[in-house]
């Protein structure tokens, strides 16, 4: 038992290598954005190691910088960050029954997108280990990112910044796309959901939804249509 | 800045803390109902393809460059290469397709 808990550990260490390299390229960016509205290192630094969110803090270090009141601040991050409550559900489903509560809520401290993508793409049942041991590899990116981009940001060459801007991109499409080949249904789900993300950007009546609210609105209605025209088999929750 | 920059900061990690951690802790067992299984297994495909399109268009400034990252990264990625190698030609793609 304990032997499966350092396994799943030590696997999550691994596959979160080059998350914590697109992290700390994503969170240096992030932590120049962070001193450009007047926060400090330390407080740049600190909201990266208590929140792990790109857009959430994105929007935070704007409103802070803006005086916004508390309220605003809290409901805000509430919906920017909502879709971690169906990540948290999908992972909730997929998690070991017998795994103790401690367990989950030391797990529950990183549900990003990156992290939610590796470990939902791991076999059921999931060992929550496998999550801790992604968050210790990828976390110390995010955090120490952050920092050096508040503390010294004009080091890397625009070009470069540049380049690494698609990086986390690309790993969210590396994430995706693998499952096409066993399951010919998710092109069509993979597809739908991007022209649709893409008709939101461009139609007039819709494009000032905010980015938060449009990946809540888009993957509820989507997710809950192809569960209707196409329920999945049993095995499907392997994958 | 009259509000406490602390505090804001406080006050979103038990937001987002809360939202993260509810799910995993109260959603104990099973789900019998076929929809919500199926509903929660399409999230992920869901949510991240509208997180990675159109943005990625528009990551670099360029929207060719953005086109670019996205074709190498389904091609290698339905090719079977890992996550990491993806992501690194397709920075080193960018950057070079840059320099042109």
């Amino acid at each position: 038992m304990q032997l499966e808990n350092r396994k799943s550990f030590i696997k999550g260490l691994k596959d979160s290598v080059p998350i914590m390299l697109g992290y700390f390229a994503v969170s240096f960016t992030l932590g120049i954005n962070a001193s450009a509205h007047g926060l400090s290192w330390l407080e740049a630094g600190l909201m990266s190691f208590l929140n792990h969110t790109s857009a959430g803090q994105a929007a935070g270090i704007a409103m802070i910088a803006n005086d916004d009141s508390y309220l605003s601040v809290a409901l805000s991050q509430a919906v920017i960050n909502l879709r971690y409550l169906l990540m948290s559900a999908a992972l909730a489903l997929k998690l070991k029954k017998d795994t103790s509560l401690g367990l989950r809520l030391s797990m529950s401290y990183v549900v990003s997108d990156e992290i939610f993508g590796i470990s939902a793409l791991q076999k059921a049942p999931l060992n929550g280990w496998y999550n801790i041991g992604s968050m210790a590899a990828a976390s110390p990116g995010w955090v120490l990112g952050t920092i050096l981009g508040a503390v010294m940001g004009n080091v890397l060459r625009p070009d470069i910044t540049m380049a690494l801007s698609v990086a986390l991109y690309s790993m969210f499409i590396a994430v995706v796309f693998p499952p096409i080949r066993h399951n010919a249904f998710l092109a069509v789900v993979v597809s739908a959901s991007m022209a649709l993300s893409y008709a939101f950007s461009v139609i007039k009546a819709l494009s000032g939804i905010s980015y938060g609210i449009k990946v809540i609105l888009i993957t509820i209605a989507l997710s809950a249509f192809f569960a209707i025209i196409r329920p999945i088999e049993e095995q499907d929750n392997e994958a | 800045m009259k509000h406490n920059v602390y505090v804001y900061i406080i006050i979103m990690a038990l937001v987002t803390y809360l939202i993260r951690m509810l799910p995993l802790v109260v959603l104990r067992k099973e789900l019998k109902s076929r929809f919500l299984r199926s509903f929660l297994y399409y999230v992920p495909f869901v949510s991240l393809s509208v997180m990675t399109f159109p943005q990625i268009l528009y990551a670099t400034g360029s929207p060719a460059l953005g086109a670019l990252a996205m074709a190498l990264s389904i091609g290698l990625s339905l090719a079977g290469v890992g996550l990491d190698i993806v992501a690194l030609c397709s920075c080193l793609a960018v950057y070079l397709a840059s320099l042109l």
